[in-house]
């Protein structure tokens, strides 16, 4: 079985990277561009079988910093 | 007294930590990673600078899980020093041993340069060579130094006066200017800036160098 699991910055973490994205695309001539977010996105080959409460346990304490970022869990 | 500085895959300020070290007249120990427990008698732990495994992930993230960070976990929880500088204050954080979290710059650039700091408080073992609110010269080196902490990190790190080290002109985002900070015990600091970057005349400034002296004596007699 495989997951994916998206890692984002929370709600309110000023976001660097995703603003440089966004003035960059402005510069570019794409207009009405309000807000970029960068994240990343994990894929995990599991064993099958494995619980989603095991890959949450492996965001909670390695995959995503949950000081600053949120993540979802994807089962595929 | 004795110190134990830790070796990572990708630190590279570790023999610069250590030299400071030695030079303050603390036996010093380089520690590797792999290891699962420190040296007899280690009184302090410097968590070096440097770019541990590359920072995949997160800075500091794979650090956090080596094995030699539970022998250092032990040995704070039993009440020892520790000493964390940029990849250091940065693989605290990971750990939870020190709150908050450390994010890119916000002008997205690496910054390579000496800046002024501002000792936020004298009171604890690395701090008490300098005079609250005195200036110093010490150089920084990172991407990823913005400092975050949640409201109410924030403000229990400036009502237990934590805040070891601000920026005078913030070059990273940080918030409230913090640049370095101490545990509840006041015995964990993690900082940005390299005191061991300055701490010896041919460094262009020794501002670092008390630092250093002052743990030397303040240790040997404790």
């Amino acid at each position: 079985m495989k997951a994916r699991v998206h890692v984002m910055l929370k709600d309110g973490v000023l976001d660097p990277q995703g603003e440089a994205v966004r003035h960059a695309l402005g510069a570019m001539g794409f207009d009405g561009i309000e807000g970029v977010r960068q994240g990343k996105v994990i894929e995990l080959d599991l064993a099958d079988g494995t619980s989603e409460d095991r890959v949450a346990e492996m965001c909670e304490r390695l995959l995503a910093n949950t000081v600053i970022e949120s993540y979802r869990i994807e089962v595929l | 007294m004795r110190a134990a500085v830790i070796v990572f895959p990708g630190s590279n300020c570790d023999r610069d930590l250590a030299v400071a070290l030695r030079a303050a007249g603390i036996e010093t120990e380089m520690v590797w990673h792999k290891d699962t427990s420190l040296p007899e008698g280690i009184d302090l732990v410097g968590v070096p600078g440097g770019f541990s495994y590359g920072d995949y992930l997160r800075c500091g993230a794979i650090a956090a899980t080596s094995p030699v960070i539970r022998a250092v976990k032990a040995h704070a929880d039993r009440g020892g020093y520790v000493l964390g500088v940029c990849n250091g204050f940065q693989i605290l954080t990971e750990t939870g041993m020190l709150p908050g979290a450390l994010l890119r710059n916000a002008g997205l650039k690496y910054i390579c340069r000496t800046v002024p700091l501002v000792v936020g408080t004298e009171d604890s073992v690395f701090t008490s060579a300098y005079a609250t609110g005195e200036e110093l010269q010490i150089p920084i080196a990172h991407h990823d130094g913005n400092y975050i902490a949640d409201a109410e990190t924030l403000s229990r790190l400036a009502g237990e006066d934590r805040v070891a080290f601000t920026y005078g002109d913030n070059p990273n985002g940080s918030v409230h200017d913090i640049a370095g900070i101490l545990s509840e015990n006041r015995r964990i600091l993690g900082m940005m800036p390299h005191p061991e970057r300055a701490a010896d005349p041919g460094h262009g400034g020794t501002d670092g160098k008390r630092l250093f002296a002052h743990l030397a004596e303040t240790l040997a007699t404790a």
